[in-house]
């Protein structure tokens, strides 16, 4: 089973990065750190919050595009072009199938992640002549941010097991949005009454929360993350993704593919 | 022990928007392969070959019946260890090279690193792709993928291979290739399950052939049985030419070369023209039976006369 996953997730990572997906945002990386000078030109005093704000907002934002894009193809693009049969008709289990892909897409979205943290740093790096002991915990942001990844990837599997890529996309686009509000959908839930009061709830424990998974401004301004949101946002995104996917196999494994 | 044994595997789509109803891609299918048989599946565009394929490799699921592949559950994961499978018109990832993409699919069969990497080389060699081993496959022409796709269904050794169309969409010496690649198959003694619509492919290859039309199995036999039952006509060569005139009514055609006379006859009116030519005193030099072509039988079993009658 461990062959077979890490078969499927390897060679889901080697398609992406042979897409030069992989390249375009190592340019990106170069760019955050070329035009690194330019922020203390504009602001200053303020250089140094607004590089942090930009830039971990560009590898949230440019993560999520790459997860997204290249998530709604994984099942569909295999489909299409019967790769699929030749995979389904060896020793692989449906769920295999769909947990390799999800692992080999976060592998993807890491390596990304990690290509452009470390473009971040250079431009920190040149910005404020140096690194401090504070700047260590701009890798907390990092890692929530790979934790909405994981999300991320995780709800669009779920809604490319049954939709078509189109829609896969403006699902878990809109999907994406609406937990960025998370906290502002909550507020409206306790403040409403009746059956409004019981929808909204229900969507609030219905869409993911990337709202708490945002600590952007928080690192950016100096204020510490505490342990305790660290450990609750690990477990929320990992079970969060766990039955998006096991949502994924359930759906795929009823399916007929024409 | 069967290699493959189908016991009403059937298919249907539901069709229809408001009042869906089912539409059946094929019919209740029973059909049984023997260890080390070439068999054919035959059947024109859209029979329900490629659908009894997918059935059988757990693509879709059967709206009915089972199947038994070397005497397991067809969906169980270990007999997919034994069995390889090509698709029709195969499309691989093309930005792998050959050699990437049969290690790929042998690690998904559970072949080990080390066989793994004898094996890949002597399989590439066996195909005609020694040299193209690292080359993409986005470079490959139709038939080099095709050479592929058999290598992969072929890497992980198994006993049972399914190869659907294998050869559409190529040209002769293509064909030639795969079809030399098959008889390789067959003479390791491994069970091929082919489909096709070609059947000079089939006639060429297969021990039984099976025919499929519009869902339903139309016959199933061993080659040359099919092929003699759409014998009806029988070559009968015999000296003097002078019996002629006593035996023409009977005769479809005749030609007369001195005094030898080729004359071809219904296998009805046969028994009545040797009983003449005895009383004419002609002399019998050779009595044939004409077998048909495969061609024959398919045609007369996916017929619209057929399909009237069933």
């Amino acid at each position: 089973m461990i062959s077979r996953l890490s078969a499927i997730s390897f060679n889901t990572f080697r398609e992406a990065v042979r897409d030069r997906v992989l390249y375009n945002l190592i340019l990106f990386a170069l760019l955050l750190v070329a035009s690194a000078p330019l922020f203390g030109e504009i602001s200053i005093g303020l250089e140094k919050i607004i590089l942090v704000n930009v830039g971990l907002s560009a590898i949230s934002l440019f993560g999520i595009i790459i997860a997204i894009f290249i998530g709604i193809g994984l099942v569909a693009k295999e489909i299409e072009k019967k790769t699929l049969y030749t995979i389904l008709s060896r020793p692989v289990r449906r769920w295999e199938f769909i947990a390799g892909k999800y692992i080999g897409l976060v592998m993807t979205l890491v390596v990304n992640a990690a290509f452009m943290a470390v473009g971040f740093y250079l431009a920190l790096l040149m910005v404020s002549r140096g690194l401090g002991k504070d700047d260590a915990a701009l890798l907390v942001g990092i890692y929530f941010i790979i934790l909405e990844f994981l999300v991320v990837t995780s709800i669009t599997l779920l809604f490319s097991s049954f939709s078509t890529p189109i829609f896969s996309a403006i699902f878990a686009f809109a999907l994406f949005v609406i937990g960025t509000f998370a906290d502002d959908l909550r507020n409206f839930a306790w403040a409403a009454t009746g059956l409004t009061r019981w929808f909204s709830t229900a969507v609030v424990y219905l869409v993911p929360n990337f709202a708490s998974l945002n600590v952007i401004s928080q690192v950016a301004h100096g204020q510490p993350v505490s342990g305790r949101l660290i450990l609750f946002n690990t477990i929320y995104a990992l079970l969060y993704s766990a039955a998006a996917i096991a949502g994924a196999v359930l759906i795929f494994e009823r399916r007929n593919l024409k | 022990m069967w290699a493959l044994e189908i016991n009403g595997l059937a298919k249907s789509y539901p069709v229809g928007f408001l009042r869906k109803t089912l539409k059946p891609a094929l019919q209740p299918l029973h059909l049984t392969v023997e260890e080390g048989e070439t068999f054919g599946f035959l059947g024109p565009n859209g029979a329900g070959k490629t659908t009894t394929l997918k059935l059988l490799m757990g693509i879709i699921f059967p709206t009915a019946g089972t199947a038994q592949i070397l005497g397991r559950h067809f969906h169980d994961p270990e007999v997919k260890k034994q069995i390889g499978f090509l698709p029709e018109q195969p499309y691989f990832y093309d930005y792998l090279s050959a050699t990437e993409l049969l290690d790929y699919y042998a690690q998904l069969s559970g072949v080990p690193a080390d066989e793994r990497r004898k094996r890949i080389p002597a399989l590439l060699e066996r195909v005609g792709l020694a040299d193209a081993g690292k080359k993409q496959l986005r470079k490959f022409s139709k038939g080099m993928l095709q050479r592929v796709g058999i290598a992969q269904a072929i890497v992980h050794d198994p006993k049972l291979v399914f190869l659907d169309e294998p050869m559409s969409g190529l040209d002769p010496i293509g064909r030639r290739e795969i079809r030399e690649l098959i008889q390789g198959l067959k003479d390791e003694g491994k069970t091929v399950f082919f489909s096709t619509h070609i059947l000079s492919d089939a006639e060429a290859l297969c021990d039984r052939v099976a025919v499929i039309h519009k869902g339903e199995l139309r016959g199933i036999g061993v080659v040359e049985a099919l092929k003699s039952a759409t014998a009806d006509q029988v070559e009968v060569i015999w000296h003097g030419a002078g019996a002629l005139p006593a035996v023409s009514s009977l005769l479809k055609e005749s030609r007369v070369t001195g005094d030898m006379v080729r004359a071809i006859v219904s296998t009805g009116s046969a028994d009545l023209l040797l009983e003449k030519l005895r009383q004419q005193h002609a002399q019998l030099i050779s009595f044939t039976p004409l077998h048909g072509a495969l061609e024959d039988y398919f045609l007369a079993h996916t017929s619209d006369r057929e399909e009237v009658k069933a």
